[in-house]
């Protein structure tokens, strides 16, 4: 019995941190997968979905509507951004990066002005459950099976959906693409609405168990870099193994030294990955592939 | 080839095609500007000079990251985290040792070294694995965030190395500033008029030493592989082995920022490692103009001195207008504002010239 509480205990932690690095990743790896562009203004589509979701649900909203709303708020947020700045740098990746920073930081510190240090939280729902004596959040599942739904909502929308067959063309070959009729202007402004609002998603999720201030994109974002940077290019290539090894080393030091050792292990990992693997797991399965 | 020789030709370094400015005009207005800044103590009370030396502090972190980013090509975001971690060893180094014999010095030199060591580590793994320059950035960021982290949380009485207490968020302070054995008296560098002199002499040594550098065959290496690395690795160059080098020596002047920083204030902060910290010098160093070290030295001073006065009157939009001057600047004026001015400036007097002489 104590063997196998301790096993749901590692079980369970690896899950929620599987979730967490699936959740806050995914968005950044559409857009970085679509435009080889790494969006540092992250967090704060990641701020925005959690602060839209909590507002509406403050006035009523119950929380799945509220959460599906940070997450379009989120998205159309970002197909404003690309529409202003990020289409003229498509010929400067490296710039776009830089922009992007410039933005996370008139955002979170612009948040900070309109709307002071702190919001107040919504509060975990749904309790807790017992297993060999210890509690466990019951949200925490839900936010497992989110992760899981939202990987085959991607599938299901990259793979099934016109959108996300012309949304793959352009990857593979813009200008093709567009000689076959393919507004591909139309298709990068989408897949970067929906990046964010898969981010402004993640936020919403999260947001009922963490507390809201303007610096709490920074929170998510190392572990959306470490996962897309061991991922590579493709969602379900990449993010998603990436994810579930990463949760596994995550958890795995989370419960034996703490949070952090377990962040530290997420990075350390990272820059031996990257000397192995310079093209990230995607690169590593289709080499083998090949 | 003789000694007389080697020096003159170290010398001619100054001037060549990685930099700006050349002959006597340009010369004669860096000795103007010196001289400015050599009497400006004269002119000023001892406690606001110390309090200038601030700038000078921050920019051998510029310098550096110019080195890396603009010179080399390579996104080096987390620079910050040299900074902190040199800052803190100093902090650990001279708490632990005292500030006799000039033990602060050796501090200082061990700070650097160790920041140097680290950027080497971090180095060899970035860059002998060929991660390609978005994943370098996003690398580098993680790293100070994570420091950044690990050193919030040291705050209980365990983080302790020798006598220094680590202090956690609320960082750590009361480490001796630098001193200088002298017969009859150390000279111990409190902010005021003789801080200002080493510091403004240790800026001019770096700026001066870093354009022999980039002049040199090491930097046109290195400008070569910013232009394409195919092309220079074809050419027979080790692409990573020259990054490496250009990544180590630029950490190493965020090192040496980190502990000018920290003997300054007597104070280091986790913050100072955290995002908008680390957002700050990519800031100054695009404004400026990252490809030259004229404009970027330029360019973070004059940010620097706007995000001071930004802060004195209204301290929480100086992020807002920072944030803001950079997307300016990547939209307008990718290259830095400076240098798109300049070369706009000087091909208008051109065009003048050739339109007085025809």
């Amino acid at each position: 019995m104590d063997f196998l509480s301790g096993l749901f205990a590692f079980l369970y932690q690896t899950g929620d941190a599987f979730a967490f690095l699936v959740l806050s990743a995914c968005g950044l790896a559409v857009i970085f997968g679509m435009m080889g562009v790494i969006n540092l203004a992250h967090g704060e589509f990641i701020l925005c979905g959690a602060y839209v979701s909590t507002t509406a649900a403050h006035l009523g909203l119950p929380l799945p509507f509220s959460i599906l709303l940070g997450g379009l708020v989120a998205g159309l947020v970002g197909m404003l951004l690309e529409r202003v700045v990020i289409r003229r740098l498509y010929a400067r990746p490296l710039d776009t990066i830089v922009v992007t920073w410039g933005i996370s930081m008139i955002a979170t510190q612009g948040t900070l002005i309109l709307l002071g240090p702190s919001m107040q939280s919504t509060g975990t729902p749904f309790g807790s459950f017992m297993v060999g004596g210890y509690g466990y959040s019951i949200y925490r599942l839900v936010l497992m099976a989110a992760a899981v739904a939202t990987l085959a909502l991607l599938w299901v929308i990259f793979t099934r959906t016109r959108f996300g067959v012309l949304a793959r063309a352009t990857i593979q070959v813009p200008h093709i693409a567009e000689a076959l009729g393919v507004d591909t202007s139309l298709i990068y402004m989408l897949t970067f609405g929906l990046g964010a609002a898969l981010a402004g998603l993640a936020g919403g999720l999260y947001a009922p168990t963490m507390t809201l201030v303007p610096t709490m994109g920074a929170t998510f974002v190392i572990e959306a870099f470490v996962t897309v940077v061991v991922g590579g290019a493709d969602i379900f290539l990449g993010t998603a193994p990436a994810a579930a090894i990463l949760a596994v080393v995550k958890a795995g030091l989370t419960s034996w030294q703490g949070q952090l050792a377990g962040q530290i292990g997420l990075l350390v990992a990272v820059v031996l990955v990257i000397r192995v693997l310079p093209r990230g797991l995607t690169g590593f399965i289709l080499r083998e592939r090949a | 080839m003789s000694s007389p020789n080697a020096f003159t030709s170290a010398f001619r370094l100054l001037e060549g095609p990685q930099t700006l400015g050349k002959g006597i005009g340009f010369w004669s207005g860096f000795v103007v500007v010196l001289a400015l800044a050599c009497i400006y103590p004269l002119f000023a009370d001892g406690y606001d000079v110390g309090n200038n030396v601030y700038f000078f502090n921050w920019a051998f972190m510029a310098l550096g990251l110019s080195l890396i980013w603009g010179y080399g090509g390579a996104l080096s975001f987390g620079q910050t985290a040299f900074f902190g971690v040199a800052g803190y060893a100093y902090g650990v180094l001279t708490i632990n040792l005292g500030d006799a014999y000039g033990l602060t010095l050796v501090s200082l030199l061990a700070a650097v070294g160790l920041s140097a060591l680290f950027a080497a580590v971090l180095g060899y793994f970035l860059f002998f694995g060929r991660i390609s320059g978005v994943f370098l950035g996003i690398v580098t960021l993680s790293v100070t965030l994570v420091l950044e982290r690990f050193m919030s949380q040291t705050a209980g009485p365990q983080w302790v190395i020798g006598s220094a207490r680590l202090n956690g968020f609320n960082g750590m302070g009361n480490m001796p500033s630098l001193t200088i054995p002298w017969p009859g008296g150390d000279v111990v560098l409190f902010p005021d008029v003789p801080l200002y002199y080493v510091t403004l002499a240790l800026l001019v040594i770096a700026y001066l030493a870093l354009r022999m550098l980039v002049n040199s065959r090491f930097g046109n290496v290195l400008v070569a592989i910013r232009e394409n690395p195919q092309r220079a690795e074809m050419l027979g160059y080790d692409v990573r082995k020259y990054q490496l080098i250009g990544f180590v020596i630029g950490s190493a002047l965020a090192g040496l920022s980190g502990v000018l920083y920290t003997a300054w204030g007597n104070y280091i902060t986790p913050s100072s490692m955290g995002m908008s910290a680390a957002a700050l010098p990519v800031v100054w160093v695009a404004v400026g103009g990252r490809s030259d070290l004229t404009t970027t030295l330029v360019g973070t001073l004059l940010v620097l001195a706007g995000f001071q006065a930004l802060t004195i009157y209204g301290s929480q939009y100086a992020l807002v207008v920072m944030g803001l001057l950079l997307v300016v600047t990547i939209l307008a004026a990718p290259s830095g504002i400076i240098i798109t001015v300049g070369s706009f400036v000087s091909k208008g007097l051109r065009r003048r010239l050739a339109r007085e002489t025809a």
